[in-house]
């Protein structure tokens, strides 16, 4: 009786080291941690506060290339340029999107606050463009009128 | 059955192009296949399909990382993204890495080359 219980436990540890080793991702060559809170959120405000915004500045040096109008909301093409002096990262945010942040980009030993990508938009919406510098956070908006929700 | 999830895709996944343009940038285009799954799409049979996307995407110069992103189900299909890099020249590696939301990942190189 007392043995059995023993390989028992002997059996079950074996395989909840088995699980931990299976659970254990591949590190390698990413620094960052998903940041899971901040892209589950369904909020704009709380996307913002898990991102650990406190006071955005409404900036007129974010540049957002964007169509007014978007035939197909599964891809609109955004251009983002940053001319506030030491950009660290950026972020994409699309407000009517079910989760509405879209990603999240820091640049690092000379890459230009410029990025390129295509997103998803579930319906018209502002797109909103996050840009961090030292300890301020600077935003600014462009609406796109969606005529084919891209969000399925 | 994990372990195999965790197998590399294929680099045929991923295109890549890094020019050195005249005004002295080199720009990076990459292009990835992947199916961005967000996980609220129905299949046929009124099923949900699984959420698969890219979760994180990492570009290195010569072995120094100069952009590091965090991707939601936002991201379109077959993801396509440029960006800009200074201090860059002719036969310079840029790297890029992406890890999926089932651990898949995969990594191109490319060199530098005169726009």
């Amino acid at each position: 009786m007392t043995e059995n219980k023993m390989q028992r436990r002997g059996f079950l540890q074996c395989m909840a080291a088995a699980v931990a080793l299976v659970l254990i991702k591949p590190i390698n060559a990413f620094a960052a941690i998903w940041n899971s809170s901040a892209f589950e959120a369904v909020k704009l405000d709380e996307v913002t506060n898990h991102l650990n915004v406190e006071v955005e500045i409404v900036s007129q040096d974010i540049i957002i290339m964007a169509p007014d109008q978007a035939e197909n909301g599964a891809i609109v093409q955004v251009e983002v340029t940053s001319n506030i002096a030491n950009t660290e990262s950026m972020a994409i945010l699309v407000e009517n999107n079910p989760t509405p942040l879209i990603a999240h980009f820091t640049f690092t030993n000379g890459a230009e606050p410029y990025i390129v990508t295509r997103i998803k938009m579930a319906e018209t919406s502002d797109i909103k463009i996050l840009v961090k510098a030292g300890d301020q956070y600077f935003s600014n908006t462009k609406n796109v009128i969606v005529l084919e929700n891209g969000c399925g | 059955m994990v372990v195999a999830n965790m197998a590399d895709f294929n680099t045929d996944n991923m295109k890549m192009r890094a020019q050195l343009k005249a005004d002295g940038l080199t720009e990076v285009k990459v292009l990835i296949s992947h199916p961005m799954e967000t996980g609220r799409k129905k299949d046929d049979f009124d099923q949900l399909i699984p959420a698969h996307f890219i979760q994180l995407i990492s570009a290195t110069l010569n072995g120094k990382t100069v952009l590091e992103a965090q991707w939601g189900t936002g991201i379109s299909k077959n993801p396509y993204l440029t960006f800009r890099l200074k201090d860059a020249v002719v036969g310079d590696i840029v790297s890029v890495t992406w890890q999926d939301n089932l651990g898949k990942t995969a990594t191109h190189n490319i060199a530098v080359t005169q726009a």
